[in-house]
């Protein structure tokens, strides 16, 4: 048995709302398959599931919110359809799940325990059925119930009024600090978010109305955005750098080879701009990972977010993943179909999984430089601004070439600037080469 | 509400017991048909002094001292009321009106009921209730929300001198049985009479001091602590709104709910114990009829769940005080 639970779509997301089921029980579902469409304080996502098997079971109803890490729908082995209800599962597993080493599948869920570990288990309310067993023959003991997920509905602790209000306003709670008993959000609270300051009146049964004085309600999103960036720039030492790239053989080498292909497979300079942001982020470890708890933790792989624009306002930075080694082509049809999903609602959860850097591309605002905040708990972020035709000095004589400013905000608890110099030259010096990229 | 006589009267000072008693005299003057009767009511003026003097002005027929048997005059009040009387039976505690339990819940509350209609009883009934007094438990408690529980029969609960003032004649007029419940702290209290009002509705309760950051819902012999309690609030900041329920049964929902609409906290003060109070019931409508409005859980001021103790620090202790009133508020609006 494995469970599908709901998954974490960004560091800042701590639950999320089922929109609908694309599986029925009964359905057989292959690792990688989109089971699920979830909707988040940022976009509506498509989740696959991380097991192949047999959905036994749908756990939450359409429409719920429920918070990351629960169980959503339990996957059993595949099993050829019961004759009739009640027959034996074969306790071998059919094709399609392997049990993994250790691991015994238990048909049925009828996990096997003692009286000891099920009491514990009906103490802490921990569901049996979904827990690994380690013991002898995959028994389950009593430290995998100490260690198992209590799964109480979590639920953000809010006054009545504040509940309403905070409909009223369109406020996600979530996104808000409570300064009542237990850090019960109350009506003050919600009132700070959507008036910019607590209000102490006690007259207010009209849901606020916009006016000069009351700007607009927060959009979830909007509010979701907000309380990141605000963290962001509280706990963020950020350190700026900036530099112009010379992108005159880049652009002679892209017009070239679109020239002789498909224009299906033609290339926009974005792709080469991210393609060299991801070579630099391998080159340069140091900026390229998540600053957790006091300490900086490298990561194994690039997965290069893209900043991305929605037409309602907000932002979503979908991955790229391995970018770094993903050829020209490819990073520029993935990145196309990213950027189309990502407006229409339609991102993957393995494609929101926490970037390892994220690239923020304003060049088609047409700004020339940007200098981002840094997307916690990453530790940079590059602002690539627009590619323009600048007069150049080159070997002494003046000449216009197309020019890029690359930019990096940096975290300077993970990083000094020396680093990030490095990281910006690498960029440069990367898009001078722009047929290695 | 309050009809009011355009014509200004000055306001005079008085005590709630001599507010009683010019009620009664009221009373007793405008309807051949009224007459008090009661333990003590007569010769010794009344337990508390309500009737005091009313035995000479208005003679042995229409002030009756009674024996010791409540269910025995509250019997006879009853029957004397079917038969076409008016008559204010007193009392001497609410302990002792348990006696007299049979009476006022099997016959008074029903029979207009079981008489399909036929028999009204339109009956007045007086007690004391409440403790602060070092009386003891058996002379000190309040159970008044008992009777609360009951239908068929109105139940009210003068807090101010106007109200026990005028109370009485709106409660004869009542073609059905009233219980009047006035807390024996409460007797000695001055204020000043407003001479313009003419009668009191018995339907509404009445906000005796407007505030914004929480409601404080009372009534009877807690009203001036409550009131004591929003002055020492208003001191830190905290504005308090007084709500006096004044009738128990029917109880008015809508004053409590448009109070606890615009402060959004609820904190309700009720010398009764506790379990299964008074104070538990509007807790329940507030929740049940404003739930979107409350910032905060309601708060219960009640009283300890003992016997009323007679020694002054632990009946102190015991009930209600302002002290405990502005923690309870301070908690809500924290």
């Amino acid at each position: 048995m494995a469970d599908f639970t709901m998954p974490s779509l960004g560091s800042d997301m701590d639950e999320g709302t089922l929109v609908e089921w694309l599986v029925s029980p009964g359905d057989t579902v292959t690792k990688g398959d989109v089971v699920a469409v979830v909707e988040t304080a940022k976009s509506t996502i498509e989740v696959e599931c991380f097991d192949s098997g047999t959905v036994s079971a749908l756990l939450v109803t359409p429409g719920t919110t429920v918070p990351v890490g629960t169980r959503m729908a339990v996957i059993g082995p595949a099993v050829e359809p019961r004759a009739t209800a009640g027959a034996k599962q074969p306790a071998a597993p059919a094709t399609g799940l392997r049990a993994a080493p250790g691991r015994t599948v238990v048909p049925g869920g009828d996990a096997v325990s003692t009286p000891l570990v099920r009491h514990l288990a009906e103490r802490k309310g921990v569901d049996l059925s979904s827990v690994h067993g380690s013991g002898k023959g995959g028994r389950i003991t009593r430290s995998d119930v100490e260690h198992a997920p209590v799964e109480g509905p979590h639920r953000v602790k809010a006054s009545p009024l504040a509940r309403r209000l905070a409909q009223e306003a369109g406020v996600d709670l979530s996104t808000l600090r409570g300064t009542g008993r237990d850090g019960t959000i109350r009506a003050d609270d919600v009132r700070a978010t959507t008036e910019g300051h607590p209000a102490r009146t006690g007259e207010r049964h009209e849901p606020v109305r916009p006016s000069p004085a009351t700007p607009e309600p927060l959009h979830p999103a909007r509010s979701a955005i907000a309380a990141l960036m605000a963290r962001a720039n509280r706990e963020i030492p950020h350190y700026y750098l900036s530099t112009k790239v010379d992108l005159a053989v880049a652009m002679s080498w892209m017009r070239d080879r679109n020239a002789s292909v498909p224009v299906a497979e033609r290339l926009v300079p974005a792709a080469l701009l991210l393609k060299s942001v991801a070579l630099a982020a391998r080159q340069v470890p140091e900026l390229n990972g998540y600053w957790r708890e006091e300490a900086f933790f490298p990561a194994s792989a690039v997965r290069l977010g893209v900043a991305v624009s929605l037409r309602g306002g907000g932002l979503v930075a979908p991955a790229l993943t391995d970018a770094d080694t993903m050829p020209l082509p490819e990073l520029m049809a993935t990145l196309k179909d990213l950027v189309s999903r990502a407006r229409g609602g339609r991102l993957r959860a393995s494609e929101t999984a926490d970037p390892t850097l994220t690239v923020t591309n304003l060049g088609d605002q047409g700004v020339e430089a940007v200098f981002g905040v840094i997307y916690p708990p990453q530790v940079a972020l590059v602002g690539l601004g627009r590619v323009i035709e600048q007069p150049v000095a080159v070997d002494g004589m003046l000449t216009v070439h197309p020019t890029v400013t690359a930019t990096l905000s940096a975290d300077h608890r993970a990083s000094d600037g020396a680093t990030g110099a490095r990281f910006l030259t690498a960029i440069d010096r990367l898009l001078q080469r722009p047929e290695e990229l | 509400m309050n009809t009011r006589n355009p014509s200004a009267v000055t306001p005079r000072p008085t005590t709630y017991r001599e507010a009683l008693r010019e009620g009664l005299r009221e009373a007793l003057q405008q309807d051949e048909r009224v007459f008090l009767m009661g333990e003590d009511v007569g010769r010794y003026g009344g337990c508390f002094g309500v009737s005091l003097g009313l035995l000479e002005e208005f003679g042995p027929d229409r002030i009756r001292d009674t024996p010791l048997s409540e269910s025995g005059f509250v019997g006879a009040g009853i029957g004397a009321a079917i038969g076409g009387m008016r008559p204010v039976v007193e009392i001497m505690t609410v302990n002792f009106s348990l006696l007299a339990l049979d009476q006022i819940l099997n016959n008074a509350a029903t029979l207009l009921h079981m008489s399909g209609g036929q028999l009204s009883v339109p009956v007045v009934i007086r007690m004391t209730t409440g403790a602060g007094r070092q009386l003891g438990a058996q002379h000190s408690h309040s159970l008044e929300g008992w009777y609360a529980h009951i239908p068929g029969i109105r139940v009210l609960a003068p807090a101010t001198v106007d109200d026990a003032r005028h109370m009485l004649a709106a409660a004869l007029a009542d073609p059905d049985p009233v219980l009047i419940f006035e807390h024996g702290g409460l007797y000695n209290t001055e204020g000043s009479l407003d001479g313009t009002v003419e009668a009191v509705d018995l339907d509404t309760a009445a906000v005796r001091r407007s505030g914004t950051d929480v409601s404080v819902i009372t009534y009877g012999g807690s009203l001036p602590k409550a009131m004591a309690a929003a002055e020492t609030l208003a001191g830190e900041g905290i504005s308090a709104e007084v709500v006096d329920l004044r009738s128990l049964r029917p109880l008015d929902d809508a004053t409590v709910m448009a109070s606890v609409g615009r402060t959004h906290r609820a904190v309700i003060v009720d010398e009764a114990w506790r379990s299964g109070s008074l104070a538990a019931e509007i807790s329940s409508r507030i929740t049940e009829q404003a739930f979107y409005e409350l910032d905060a859980p309601v708060q219960r001021v009640c009283s300890a769940e003992v016997p009323i103790p007679y020694a002054r620090q632990l009946e102190e202790a015991a009930l209600p005080q302002p002290a405990t009133i502005v923690d309870a508020v301070r908690r809500t609006v924290s």
